[in-house]
């Protein structure tokens, strides 16, 4: 008896031992609602954070809904990204089913919202934040001073790093929006009129004065009704709207019978809400601003 | 005048889509409504149902595989349609369980194994968006593939017509005379998936089954004739496909669930007055003796 607790004891101290050093190389983890937090937080982050993120790429964070797997990665966690605005309504379900204690950062705040857009005649969406922040780079730099200032408190040894990464991010970030203004302005005024399937490029327009109108509201639970898009259809005729564009989180089935039925042009996908896995056109967020403003620069300058 | 045409026609001659989702509907009410009825009359009304949910997986499967086909989506919603249905006849005929039994054991198996191969392969694309169908959006080939659909059902069921309509009244005989019972109502159910998938394009696999089997429920309390019930079926299918589309363009609702409102108004109005045991009716038979 007395051997084997002993053993046992002998065990436990050299578990110990090796956990140790284990955990003081151990990352921090954290968890982000979608892949554009994602990619931020990784940007901020670098080799010291290790990110989880729950809506993955091409995933729709409007309509996810929480796996078990999800709870645990947020158990774990030590902070929590999350976009706010009211982008994630299935956010506070998980908290509550997973229990975690990790402090929840809405990456959004400092930012002004703006309201959701009106012009659709959906009357339910008014009065609610616009979630979309990121579709302008100028916030998309609010959202990384949040997200290194939480790591920062979090985890005060990686102070250095942080600054320092989330500096260079920042330079990145300042060039593409300069990028941004430089394409946007060869396009000539009178067609700067975009129709896309899902309207979630609102900070974008107050942003670089391009003009975007879906046919569904802002978020993608609405189905189109017949009115809606007669109403659609007759306004791309009435204000010659140049082209219209698929995404790619909703159905672009209607989408292609507009631009049939106006002869507008259909220019590529924009993508919105979600990042594309490695293989695809937008891996991280300057690749999605940087692909989107290609897609409207070929339909549009011309 | 012109306000009538405005609010009866004008939307249909300004807009093509509006065109090409009333062609779609009616296409659709003219294959589905005969089968509805047929359903009812074989107290299969919820194998609709079910066949939708086997339908489901395959055409979401088609969908993970290569896009926003139509022929992926097609093929895969067929095949699902087809094994289930094959599985069920042949569990039905062959061991102690009955076909209600062995359906439900298929199409929940059919509906796991679906929403398994999709949490493994893309976790939550928003696949029930690409799965409710869009009448709005109708392209060449989807209102083809509908048109196809609704001429095969309506060749195939001319060509079974006898034995279906005698196995429905009168099973036993049929199996007494003829041994066209089970090849008869093997097309029967393909004919059921192949509307399935139709509608599943059009409507949504879930409302696809709401032109099915209302307007069958409708025909049942004008008709005591299986001919004039199945006419009368396919009446309220194409006035409830044409009103809806008008509902939908008026008042801003989603153009789906219009059509299957209008269809279940019908309804209403039909278990109120209708002449076959309709309520109002049963509880005035006096009536119908004085006329």
């Amino acid at each position: 008896m007395v051997t084997r607790r002993r053993l046992l004891a002998a065990t436990a101290l050299a578990a110990l031992f090796v956990a140790a050093p284990a955990r003081a190389q151990q990352r921090l983890n954290v968890v982000a609602s979608f892949s554009i937090l994602g990619d931020f937080v990784k940007n901020v982050g670098g080799d010291r954070v290790a990110v989880e993120t729950l809506v993955g790429p091409n995933g729709n964070a409007h309509v996810y809904a929480p796996s078990p797997s999800d709870a645990k990665k947020a158990a774990d966690a030590k902070l929590v990204f999350v976009n706010g605005l009211g982008f994630e309504g299935w956010l506070e379900r998980l908290v509550k089913a997973s229990g975690t204690k990790a402090p929840i950062v809405a990456t959004t705040k400092g930012i002004k919202p703006r309201e959701r857009a009106g012009d659709h005649g959906h009357d339910h969406d008014h009065g609610r934040a616009d979630p979309h922040a990121w579709q302008s780079v100028a916030n998309a730099k609010i959202y990384v001073a949040n997200i290194r200032d939480a790591l920062i408190a979090a985890d005060p040894a990686g102070k250095d790093t942080y600054v320092a990464n989330a500096a260079a991010y920042l330079a990145k970030l300042d060039a593409l929006e300069r990028e941004v203004r430089e394409v946007i302005a060869k396009i000539p005024a009178d067609r700067r009129r975009v129709i896309t399937s899902h309207n979630a490029f609102g900070y974008f327009q107050d942003a670089y004065g391009l003009s975007f109108t879906a046919p569904q509201g802002v978020s993608t639970e609405a189905e189109a009704s017949a009115k809606d898009v007669a109403a659609i259809i007759t306004q791309i005729k009435k204000q010659k709207v140049a082209a219209v564009f698929l995404e790619n989180v909703t159905d672009p089935r209607l989408v292609q019978q507009i631009a049939r039925e106006t002869g507008a042009k259909v220019g590529g996908a924009l993508y919105s809400d979600a990042l594309t896995d490695e293989k695809g056109n937008a891996p991280t967020y300057i690749d999605l601003i940087r692909h989107n403003l290609r897609q409207l620069a070929a339909a549009l300058v011309s | 005048m012109s306000t009538l045409y405005q609010t009866f026609i004008g939307p249909f001659s300004e807009f093509e889509f509006m065109q090409r989702a009333l062609a779609g509907v009616l296409a659709l009410a003219l294959g589905a409504c005969p089968i509805g009825v047929f359903l009812m009359l074989r107290r299969m009304s919820l194998v609709g149902d079910a066949m939708a949910h086997a339908i489901l997986p395959g055409a979401a499967v088609g969908f993970l595989v290569s896009g926003l086909n139509l022929f992926a989506m097609t093929a895969g919603g067929l095949i699902a349609g087809f094994v289930v249905a094959l599985l069920t006849g042949l569990v039905a005929r062959t061991t102690e369980l009955k076909e209600d039994a062995a359906l439900a054991t298929f199409y929940l198996l059919s509906l796991a194994i679906g929403v398994t191969i999709i949490s493994l392969q893309g976790a939550n694309i928003d696949l029930l968006h690409i799965l409710f169908g869009n009448v709005l959006a109708l392209d060449d080939q989807t209102l083809l593939l509908i048109a196809t659909n609704a001429t095969i059902t309506l060749i195939v069921l001319a060509l079974i017509y006898r034995p279906l309509v005698i196995e429905c009244v009168d099973p036993g005989f049929m199996r007494a005379v003829s041994r066209a019972g089970g090849p008869a109502h093997l097309a029967f159910l393909v004919l059921v998936v192949v509307n399935l998938v139709s509608g599943f394009h059009a409507l949504g696999t879930l409302l696809a089954v709401g032109i099915m089997m209302l307007p069958a429920a409708i025909g049942r309390f004008w008709a005591r004739d299986i001919t004039l019930m199945i006419v009368i079926a396919t009446a309220s299918g194409l006035v409830a496909g044409y009103a809806g589309l008008l509902v939908s363009f008026h008042f801003g609702v989603a153009s789906g669930p219009a059509v299957i409102l209008i269809a279940g108004a019908l309804y209403l109005a039909s278990l109120l007055f209708g002449h076959v045991g309709g309520l109002v009716r049963q509880l005035f038979p006096g009536r119908h003796l004085e006329a």
